[in-house]
Order: C-alpha cells, then structure tokens, then sequence
C-alpha cells in the first residue's frame, strides 16, 4: 500500500453527524448509480433537516426527487424500485410521520423476501429522526424503533456518533435487505471525528462499548448514548465510578453478546432508551439480559426511558419527562446501592 | 352510464387459433378454482382461499394485452392472473396446498402467488398495499431505462384507500408507465360499489390525477385486451399512466368461507351466470367465427386434465423442511450480522429460527 493510499484511508475530519449523513449518501450515489433519494422535501428545500444539502445540485432531480407529502405513496414507490434492483433511500422528515407508512413498511417491505419465498429482495432504505427534548410536543416527539426493531424481515440501525452514522448508513445502502436508518434529532449538530475513507462501514449487527468501564453498564442506543456517556463522565468525576455504556448501534439484528460481555463483567446493569419503556427496546435488552447474564447479576436490571405520557409542550414538564442525564445518573447510584 | 366500449366495435377478428389458445385458459381458470374450492373444503387447502369465476375474461385479455417484458402486479385474487400468464398450474395448485414446489415455495399461499421469470410480481393481500409498490416498480423502470409498462390490477374497494390516492398521484406527477386495472365484480367483500363509493364510476376517479380513465365490458376479453394493449402501449411509448375499470362479477362468495349470499340474492347470481357467464360469451365468439363444438369441449377436457395433474402434483410434492423455516426471511449473508443475536433468545428460537437458515 502507498504512503498516499495509507494516508487517505486514515484520513478522518472532524463533522457533524448531519454531515457525516450527507457524506455517506453523496459517497454512495457517487459509487452507485441505482441509489437514488426521495422524500418530502429532500431537493430543493435541501432537507427538513439539512442532511441532502447540495445533494440535489450534485445529482440532479432524478436522484433527489422532492415527493408530495405522500409517505404511503413514496415509501411503497421506494419499495417498488428496490424490488428491481434499485437502491431508494427513502427521507421520513421525522419517526412520527412513518406511521403513515407503516402498512408499506410492515406489510410490504419486512415480507417481500419471506412471502415470496426468497425470490424477491427489497434493498430499501429508510432514513428518519426519532426523539424528543425540542418541545415539539406529543405528536413529533415519538420514538418508535422498537416497534420496527420487532419486525421480522426488517433491520434496524440506530448510530448514536458522526462515525457511525456515516457508517451505518453506506452499510444500509450496501445491504440486501430494507433498512430502517433510526437518525435524532438533538445529535445532528453534534460533532466527531468521521473516517474519510469511502469504504468505511460499521458491520450492521454490531454493538460498541463507547466507553470503557468497571462497575455498572449502561446499555443505550441513538441520542441516548450521547447522554449515556455525559454521565459516565460524571460518575468518573464526581463520584469515582467506573461506568461502561454500550452503544446497541443495531436493533436488529440485537448484538446481546455485547451487552453481555459487559454486564458479566460490571454485574449491573441500566437501560437507557429515548422512547416509552414499556414494552421497549429496554424492555427487550433487559429480558436477554437476565437470560444470558443470570448468575453474574448482583443488582435487578434497570430501566430509564421518557416519562408514559403525550410529551407536554411546557418546557418544564418536557424536562421533566425526558431519560435526562440526571435521572440516568439517578438509575446507576440505584443500582450500586447508593442512592 | 356511458356507454361501454365492446368488442364488436374495436377489435378485428383475430385469428381462430389465438382464440381458442385464449379460450383454454378461460376454461382452465374456471376449472382450476372449482377445484381450489373442492381441495379447501376437503381441508387441503388452507388460509383463505378467493376465486375469481366469473372473472376470468379481464384476466385473460389484460394478461394477453401485456408485452413480454412488462410487470404484473395484482391484488390477493390472483390465481386466475398466475394461470393467464402461464404460470403451471400444478405450482399454483403446489402453493395452495402449502408445498416445497408451489410458486411461491409454500410461503404464500393463495393470496402471495408470484412467477418472477414472467414478470408476475405478486398477489399481495393488503387492499390497496400493492398500488404504490406498482407505482415503485414503474419508477424502477424509468430508471433503469427500460420501456417496459406495469399492469396493476385491483378490486374496486381498494379505491377507496389512502393507498390509491397517494399512487396515482405519483403515478401522473412522474409520468410513470403503469396501467391501474380496476376489477369491478360490483362487490368489496359484502359491500356493494354504490354503498362504498361516492362515485361508484370507478374510472371517473382518474380525473382528479389529471389521468385518463375508462370503463370496458370486462366480460367481453376482447375489448378488454384491446383498451388495456393501447393503455399499456400508452404508458410505454408516452410514459403516461392511465386507469381502466372492467366490469364483471363474482360468482362464488368473496373466499370460499363466504357463501356469498347475505349481501344479494341468490336471483342476482343466478342472472349473471345465465346471462353473463364471460366463458358462454366467448364460446358463442368462436362458434361463430366457424371453430367446432369438438375443439371447445377438447379444450374443456384439456383444462380438466391440467387441474387433474396439478392436484396430483401437489399431493406429491413435499412439504417444506422444518429446517428452512427461516430461509428467506433476509439476503443470504445476513447471518453473520444475525450471529450476536442468539445469546437470550426467547426460548427455541435458536432451533426454530437460528438454525433454521435465518440469513443463510
């Protein structure tokens, strides 16, 4: 390998992670002509939340096609064009709006290589933003990954760093089979380090331990991990205790052997996600958690996500509501027996 | 009404022979959901089970207007369509009977029937579900430069979905090449058009796209085949979409479970099937046109022949392997991405799922 080739595949820039999106998707449709993106207002307007910027310059309107506020419609027209070969990556301006489409997607895209007996693919992809803590209230403050994350047929990637979210994101567009892109909200704007190499992917299926640490996991996954890691530093400063976090980074397929690896060692363990618990991806990890780590367990599961209720529009009340910092810092003491 | 388009007055006469090819599938279809009928009531077919007699005269003239190269898509009353389009109907029957040759592999069933190599992308069994996938695979068309057309059909309650007018608006917006073939048996389920539709002239909706609409006989094969060939050589040549709305009717119930007499009387079937039977109307075409008796009742018995090997084809074949419950589910490859995934898996899942050719 050349100096110059070594060079340019360790290169990394430090970006936001709307901007590691923009990357992934203009690396991709650089590479491959079938990969094409459609969505409300992915063109001209450039994004909902700027992740298609000059997209639509590059590639031109066959390529960036702007749809009518039409998710049914432009989620099944993606699922049409992937059924022959074609590579859409559908935009859902945010979560609460791919409900609209959830027939496509459940229905149709999670069954089409099953029902078909395995002679039709559907290599789509779904890029949309979860979360809350923008006072967008009860309508746009939803997060609902666990209901695709336990769809069969489907896969699910949630990337909680620019890194992995340009990573995630080349891979889904490399995968065989309909991805759901799971983005946020509140890390958009946040920054990292992200490899420039186009090649660059994070293996879907694959967990992270985002931080290193001793005495309690915290397993998250999206915009949780972010607040996930601010606490371990916390607990590190103020209170000398070791926390690890690990980032699922995947939904489905779940890496539990991770999450394993790291309770068995920690014996604890505090699951953190930005959606309802209840019957929650929290609610799933701590299930395999006490399956897999029984005999390592010295303290019960722990679980911290948003408040069960419409998120309130008044911003105390959304405080309130949300898995803050506080509160998970709160959940970890509880575990260790300190609270 | 309007007037209705027929076949006397656009179609030339086409040779004998085209016909009475035309006309052994009608009898085949007719046959081969007699059967289906019989099977499910002696419990070897399964699911739900939704016959199309009565049908088969627009199924076979919108198949016969399709090029080679065009796609099918359909709705869950689709064993007529996979007939039409010469899918054998020992694998229809072998997928209705739940078995490894079925076309679908014995993972469909009646409603999800496919033949990819003849361009037959599926009975989906969501009302409405298939529309915008149609709308999809014409956009995959148009970008992988091809110019071929997609013929969608539909059941005239899946024009009252969402779904139907979120496609046909795409479809006129981006001047895709598909044809939207409105199958109007007069019945959604047990709901007559006119007590579900505002505008019970299905065609007319079309307007409201800025999209060409038209009603045909959809008894009369002949003038369907003819107005759904220039709609489809429309949305080739022109890339512009259009809708047809053929009228017919079901003669069974709306599956095999419905006797199919609660919502009309059995007075309103009985008409139809001695006034309007698609199959009597083409036999008197081809007498007519001078083909003997003898020819249409050696196809009849052909067709009795073909059903009779296809359940006894079906009967042969096996059922799927326990083994492979979980092939196809994912690309081959992703059980490598899977593999993390079995540690605290509910219980069995590792036997019934993991090892069961899950992402294989």
């Amino acid at each position: 390998m050349s100096a110059a080739q070594l060079d340019r595949e360790q290169a990394e820039a430090n970006l936001t992670y709307r901007e590691a999106l923009r990357l992934a998707l203009r690396e991709e449709m650089a590479r491959d002509q079938r990969v094409f993106l459609l969505g409300e207002e992915v063109g001209l307007f450039e994004g909902a939340y700027k992740v298609s910027a000059g997209l639509l310059a590059e590639f031109g309107p066959d390529r960036v096609r702007d749809t009518p506020i039409s998710e049914a419609g432009f989620t099944g027209a993606g699922i049409g064009a992937a059924m022959l070969g074609q590579r859409p990556v559908v935009e859902i301006m945010t979560i609460n709006f791919l409900l609209i489409a959830m027939d496509q997607v459940i229905n149709h895209a999670a069954k089409i290589r099953a029902m078909f007996g395995g002679q039709v693919g559907c290599p789509l992809v779904i890029r949309t933003p979860n979360g809350a803590g923008n006072q967008l209230t009860a309508q746009h403050s939803q997060c609902f990954e666990g209901w695709f994350a336990g769809t069969p047929g489907l896969k699910v990637v949630a990337p909680a760093s620019p890194a992995d979210a340009k990573g995630l994101l080349k891979a889904a567009i490399r995968d065989e089979d309909p991805v759901l892109v799971v983005e946020n909200l509140s890390i958009y704007k946040e920054r990292g380090e992200v490899p420039l190499d186009p090649d660059f992917l994070v293996p879907i299926g694959r967990a992270a331990v985002a931080r290193e640490g001793s005495d309690v996991s915290i397993v998250a996954h999206s915009f949780a991990t972010v607040r996930a890691l601010a606490v371990a530093d916390r607990l590190a400063d103020r209170r000398d205790i070791s926390a690890e976090v690990v980032d699922l980074r995947s939904l489905r397929p779940l890496d539990v052997q991770t999450v394993a690896d790291s309770v068995s060692k920690t014996n604890r363990a505090v699951c953190v996600e930005e959606g309802w618990p209840s019957y929650g991806v929290t609610a799933e990890i701590a299930a395999r958690i006490q399956h897999a780590c029984f005999d390592d367990l010295d303290a019960p599961v722990e679980r911290v996500g948003i408040a069960e209720v419409p998120l309130p529009y008044a911003k105390n009340l959304e405080l309130a509501a949300v898995p803050s910092e506080d509160r998970i810092e709160a959940a970890v003491l509880h575990t260790l027996g300190l609270s | 009404m309007p007037p209705l388009r027929n076949s006397s007055q656009i179609a030339p006469p086409s040779d004998a022979l085209q016909l009475l090819a035309q006309y052994q599938r009608l009898v085949l279809i007719r046959e081969f959901e007699q059967e289906a009928e019989r099977q499910y009531k002696a419990a070897r077919i399964g699911g739900y089970c939704h016959l199309s007699s009565g049908q088969e005269a627009c199924t076979v003239g919108a198949v016969d207007a399709m090029a080679a190269c065009d796609l099918l898509v359909t709705g869950y009353r689709c064993h007529g369509f996979a007939l039409a389009k010469g899918t054998p109907a020992a694998l229809v029957m072998a997928e209705l009977f739940g078995r490894r040759d079925g076309c679908a592999r014995g993972r469909g069933g009646s409603m999800h029937l496919l033949d990819v190599e003849r361009g037959f992308l599926g009975g989906w069994g969501i009302v409405g579900g298939q529309l915008p996938i149609a709308a999809g695979l014409a956009l995959g068309l148009v970008r992988q430069g091809s110019s071929s057309a997609v013929l969608c059909e539909l059941g005239d309650g899946a024009v009252n979905t969402g779904a139907w007018h979120e496609a046909l608006n795409l479809a006129a917006l981006w001047h895709l090449p598909i044809v939207y073939l409105i199958i109007n048996n007069e019945y959604g389920m047990g709901t007559k058009v006119e007590r579900a539709s505002s505008q019970p002239e299905l065609y007319r909706r079309a307007a409201a796209f800025g999209m060409h609409g038209e009603r045909v006989d959809g008894n009369d094969l002949l003038a369907v085949q003819s107005a759904c060939e220039r709609l489809l050589t429309r949305a080739r040549e022109e890339r512009s979409p259009a809708v047809l709305e053929a009228l017919t009717y079901r003669f069974r119930g709306h599956s095999v479970a419905d006797p199919g007499i609660s919502y009309r009387s059995e007075e309103e079937i009985e008409e139809h099937l001695r006034r309007h039977d698609p199959i009597l109307a083409f036999e008197q075409d081809l007498l007519s046109k001078g083909v003997e008796p003898q020819q249409l009742q050696a196809a009849r018995e052909s067709a009795a022949r073909s059903v009779a090997e296809a359940v006894s084809f079906a009967e042969r074949s096996p059922a799927p392997e326990l083994s492979s419950l979980a092939e196809g589910v994912y690309a081959s490859g992703s059980d490598v991405q899977f593999a993390r995934m079995r540690l605290g898996s509910p219980f069995g899942e590792q036997e019934l799922v993991f090892d069961a050719g899950l992402g294989r």
